[in-house]
């Protein structure tokens, strides 16, 4: 009997290696993923914010610029309009992805808190679209003659919308059976975000108006819409912001549930 | 006095059965194994045998639908959140990585198996230089060929030291120099660490090189478990005579026509395993005359890991792809 053919025998359970704890391995998620964005990300960045532009150019030809809802509504629309090509759309793309083709299997064979993947990615994708909703912002405010002195407001609303559509991007792309279906999920959840968000609100027909309630990211566009009013209504702008926030804790604790399902 | 070896890995009556398209397939069908602390393990089988599966419930990524797994003390049935605090994986994809640099690559996942930032750095570097991959260090995966990427996942895994590396065909794609650097990295921890090596392979060579010992797969069964040379001794005393032809094979020739049936045919080859005696015989046969003609060449080799699958009734063909 060689010493291989020897029957083995059973010890004392090894010491574990330490697991990593949530905010280091978010934090390594987000540098990973910023520094994805350098090799793959920016042409992508490039057509969310171009898409938004475009839309601007279009809707100054039957809009009027100057202190007006329809005005209001289309800048912050367009602004808010690159979150949701980025967060949602993308997001949903990249997970459904990742789902498809087992790289979720790199994540959960690590000793990483699912949290910490989920919330590292997303808050990503909502920092990817800081550039393109300023640039958005921006040239919407001059096309459409309205004040830029509280463009800060978007400081608030990119990471507040951000949360809520990237969590239901991110669940989309994790809970779609197939990576077809993420891409379409996310695609749809866009041009919800764009037909839904770029008209104001008034205009629209009551059935309509309702699904524009459903939509996580009108409460971005209508707290940033209100901030082009001479006298914001701060208290209406919080409320609004408020529900992002909710809607976003619940879109990501959804996606992190979704995470856990998909890698195990 | 030999002290008796202590277990790695014991696997007993893991059964595991997928469903696709209304039809049940088992595909593990009561695997029993134990991997020895410090051992290079393979599992060699051929596509589909249940390899991957096997694999996938020993890191904790699947549940099995019965039987046990028992890794370094830790049941990780009940605990599969375990797996990953107690083993490195490659697995067959990297698109989670593809579109970071190699040292981006290797740091993260150091990162994100507990390690400090700089001590993620510091390791990255030195695996990056063993393995060789400086020149390719600040390279995005995605635009690397199949075995450089491969490589670079490899890397991964080393950041953070485990005592039991699991790797799924690790060296597909690569070139000579990569193989290298991947065992001597292998051999090295092993030496130092005594790691414990769970190797998938197809690769006969390989299998035959590096491992110790072997469980051969085969249609969720393992059909055999020895060390190459173990196995090997089964078909001991026949050797591989294979016989390409130019064309059609001569026929007309009578110890050629003695052949066709037993010959395993693909394409212009036969192969054919016998006694070294019928060889020599075979061999001065087909090198005169008509049979010479159409010979294109002829290999006369010792049995290798392949024969002895098929020698154990491996059901289909052959373990290469």
């Amino acid at each position: 009997m060689t010493l291989l053919d020897a029957p083995a025998v059973a010890t004392a359970p090894a010491p574990l290696a330490p697991a990593a704890r949530l905010l280091p391995a978010l934090a390594a998620v987000y540098r990973a993923q910023l520094a994805r964005a350098k090799v793959s990300r920016i042409p992508l960045l490039f057509v969310a914010t171009f898409q938004s532009v475009g839309i601007l150019v279009m809707m100054r030809g039957v809009v009027d610029p100057g202190d007006n809802p329809s005005a209001h509504a289309v800048v912050a629309g367009s602004a808010v309009l690159v979150v949701a090509f980025v967060a949602l759309n993308l997001l949903a793309q990249y997970f459904g992805k990742l789902r498809a083709t087992g790289g979720l299997d790199h994540y959960a064979t690590l000793p990483v808190p699912p949290a910490s993947v989920v919330l590292g990615t997303a808050a990503a994708y909502a920092s990817f679209t800081v550039p393109g909703v300023f640039v958005t912002a921006g040239t919407g405010s001059w096309m459409f003659e309205l004040p830029v002195a509280r463009l800060w407001i978007l400081l608030a609303v990119i990471p507040l919308s951000g949360a809520a559509l990237a969590g239901l991007g991110a669940a989309l792309g994790l809970l779609a059976p197939r990576q077809e279906l993420a891409t379409l999920a996310g695609q749809l959840g866009m041009s919800a975000a764009l037909l839904l968000g770029v008209l104001p609100a008034s205009r629209l027909p009551e059935p309509v108006q309702w699904l524009r309630d459903l939509l996580p990211s009108s409460y971005g566009v209508d707290a940033f819409a209100l901030t082009f009013a001479p006298h914001p209504d701060w208290a209406r702008v919080l409320i609004d912001l408020g529900v992002c926030a909710a809607v976003g804790l619940v879109s990501l604790t959804l996606a992190t549930w979704a995470y856990r399902r998909a890698a195990r | 006095m030999s002290k008796a070896p202590q277990s790695c890995c014991t696997v007993s009556g893991l059964v595991k059965t997928y469903r696709t398209g209304g039809t049940e397939v088992r595909a593990n069908d009561g695997i029993d194994l134990v991997v020895h602390r410090g051992e290079v393990f393979g599992l060699l089988g051929p596509n589909g045998a249940g390899k991957s599966t096997l694999v996938r419930q020993l890191t904790g990524l699947l549940r099995p639908d019965a039987g046990s797994v028992e890794l370094l003390g830790h049941d990780v049935v009940r605990h599969p959140e375990r797996a990953a605090r107690l083993l490195g994986y490659l697995g067959q994809e990297s698109t989670a990585l593809d579109e970071l640099t190699v040292a981006l690559a290797a740091e993260t996942t150091g990162r994100l198996r507990g390690l400090s930032r700089a001590a993620a750095r510091a390791r990255t570097a030195e695996v990056i230089t063993e393995l060789g991959l400086e020149p390719l260090a600040h390279r995005p995966l995605a635009k690397l060929s199949g075995g450089q990427r491969r490589l670079a996942c490899f890397a991964a895994v080393l950041i953070g030291e485990r005592p039991l590396l699991v790797l799924d065909e690790p060296t597909t794609g690569m070139d000579p120099v990569a193989r290298r650097a991947v065992w001597s990295a292998v051999d090295r921890r092993r030496a130092e660490h005594g790691t414990t090596v769970l190797l998938v392979t197809h690769n006969v060579i390989e299998a035959e090189t590096v491992l110790d010992r072997v469980a051969v797969i085969d249609a969720g069964k393992v059909i055999a478990c020895d060390t190459p040379g173990g196995l090997k001794a089964l078909v001991d005393g026949h050797v591989r005579l294979d016989l390409v032809w130019r064309t059609d094979a001569p026929l007309g020739v009578p110890a050629v026509a003695a052949l066709a049936d037993r010959a395993e045919r693909t394409g212009r080859r036969w192969t054919l395993r016998t006694t070294p005696d019928e060889a020599r015989e075979l061999v001065a046969a087909v090198t005169t005359g008509p049979a010479f003609a159409a010979l294109d060449d002829f290999t006369l080799a010792t049995p290798t890991l392949e024969d002895a699958y098929l020698r154990l009734g491996g059901r289909t063909g052959g373990l290469a792809r």
